[in-house]
């Protein structure tokens, strides 16, 4: 247990009037600004706002600042400061057939109704340091040609993939419900967790823990045979009940990452053999996160298909959803490193009193 | 004046809600009279989604808002929800909202309403044909073992 200490105040000040100064670096080299960071370090200011849980551009841009490009402090900052909003409301729940898309994949269908749409992808890329960059030249804008204005058709809802399956009913059906669910940032954790609740901690959790876990499960800890049976990237309305109106408006819009798996499953004593779904929605165009998540979330649903529990850890839902948070893991984790004096005193004295101890009984066995 | 249709007023709410700050500051520079029912107020919505997108609502995280209500001296009320945290917003959204419940409606649904609706609409068709250039026609390829 770490103890109260008083004073320091004067280096304290110090080490923050020098964390600024480092944060700026180089006066020489021009200071970037929030609405850089926002346009330019697009997928960093989404990873914020999903781990902060919160979504607001202009503000994960400027946590990313304030951070020095740390992102876990970052999302540490928008948490803090999402505390301070009142809740005004509950959005209906969004629409992702209706979504607006830049990306949509399938890995499961060639040939899907409304087609394999790539979006800005670091797919198929080589990954070799462009040094173009270095040079400060701009991108060459190139207008789409006119054949592809005939086929862009943004209004047109684009069905799931999952919805194919489900007319032959190989694929377990998500019926729709409106039950209230368990929000985290209001009640405390409780095992078991519903599905719902996993999801809402999986969508927050950090993308390096989620995304570990989903390999485990792809390299045999928990085998869930996923495929990818849709990756969609895209914006959505959200729409809000207006009470002192009494209907709902669509006060906005967020982008998110939508990856749906088909997972086989040989069926159980109350379910035939079909394709099971695991599901995994995410704040931003953030693609390797809304997989994991799916992969995920179908690992800990094994108790619900009836499956076997092989102890693997991605089916272990209390080591999941207690360790997928990074704000808690960081904070439990950094406070060691605050004043433990009296505690150490303490093992100190421990720790003398047994070497004492030890050394009496070798004399004395002498 | 006859009670706006809710579905337009839906509309038009959402409109000015999605449009620009900036924008909205160019189409209405200069406010009319009116006095607060509620000022602007900064908070957040939780958004949620549905699993497997069809099926049981979940908490997908918050996104800030920032609401209004005002009033009008020759007395209509108007209200805004309008996502982020500019107040500016919220009051002009709110300032519209009311000036279409009036006999300036037409007026004010071509001069402000419209305009931004068009753009929203050119903005979002713009993004749609870029992303339609990158549409594929994957073809599987004949295996060495099927020969």
């Amino acid at each position: 247990m770490y103890v109260a200490v008083k004073g320091g105040e004067r280096a304290i000040d110090n080490a923050h009037a020098w964390l600024a100064e480092e944060r700026r670096g180089d006066r020489g080299v021009p200071e970037l600004s929030v609405a850089q960071i926002r346009e330019q370090m697009r997928l960093a200011v989404n990873r914020v706002m999903a781990e902060g849980s919160l979504y607001d551009p202009d503000l994960a841009a400027l946590a990313i600042k304030q951070a020095r490009g740390d992102l876990i402090e970052a999302v540490f900052l928008i948490r803090a400061y999402r505390t301070t909003l009142p809740r005004l409301g509950t959005s209906n729940p969004i629409d992702t057939a209706k979504m607006t898309l830049d990306r949509r994949i399938s890995a499961t269908f060639k040939d899907l109704p409304g087609g394999q749409v790539l979006g800005p992808t670091f797919d198929y890329t080589h990954r070799l340091l462009d040094f173009a960059l270095m040079a400060e030249g701009e991108p060459p804008l190139s207008p789409p040609p006119e054949e592809a204005v005939a086929h862009a058709n943004p209004t047109q809802p684009v069905p799931h993939v999952a919805s194919f399956l489900n007319r032959d009913g190989l694929i377990e059906e998500a019926a729709a419900s409106d039950a209230t669910p368990i929000d985290l940032t209001r009640a405390p954790l409780e095992l078991p967790a519903s599905r719902a609740l996993r999801l809402q901690a999986l969508t927050r959790g950090d993308e390096g823990f989620v995304l570990s876990m989903a390999y485990s499960t792809q390299r045999g800890y928990g085998r869930t045979h996923a495929f990818v049976g849709e990756l969609r990237i895209g914006r959505v309305a959200v729409e809000v009940d207006i009470p002192e109106l009494g209907f709902a408006v669509e006060i906005g819009e967020v982008e998110v990452t939508e990856c749906e798996t088909v997972n086989q499953f040989k069926g159980s004593k109350t379910e035939p053999p079909q394709f099971t779904r695991g599901y995994g929605l995410v704040f931003g165009q953030t693609e390797r996160k809304a997989i994991a998540m799916s992969l995920v979330d179908r690992s800990l649903r094994w108790n619900e298909l009836g499956e076997d529990n092989t102890g693997a850890p991605a089916q272990d839902e209390e080591f999941v959803l207690y360790h997928c948070d990074n704000i808690q893991a960081t904070g439990f984790l950094e406070h060691i490193k605050l004043p433990h004096y009296v505690d150490f005193q303490a093992e100190l004295e421990l720790v003398r009193r047994l070497r004492r101890e030890a050394q009496t009984m070798q004399e004395a066995a002498e | 004046m006859t009670e706006p249709l809710t579905k337009d007023r839906q509309t038009w709410m959402s409109v000015l809600a999605k449009a620009a700050p900036g924008r909205l500051a160019q189409l209405l520079p200069a406010l009319p009279d009116h006095r607060f029912l509620r000022a602007p107020e900064v908070g957040a919505v939780m958004v949620r989604g549905r699993i497997g997108g069809t099926g049981e609502a979940f908490n997908l995280g918050e996104m800030t808002v920032t609401r209004a209500s005002v009033q009008l001296s020759t007395g209509p009320v108007g209200h805004a929800w309008v996502q982020g945290r500019d107040k500016a917003h919220a009051t002009r959204a709110a300032i519209v909202d009311a000036l279409m419940q009036t006999d300036a409606a037409p007026e004010t649904g071509a001069a402000i309403v419209d305009v931004l609706a068009k753009e929203a609409a050119v903005a979002t068709a713009t993004r749609a044909t870029r992303a339609a250039t990158t549409k594929v026609d994957f073809f599987t390829l004949v295996r060495g073992e099927d020969k």
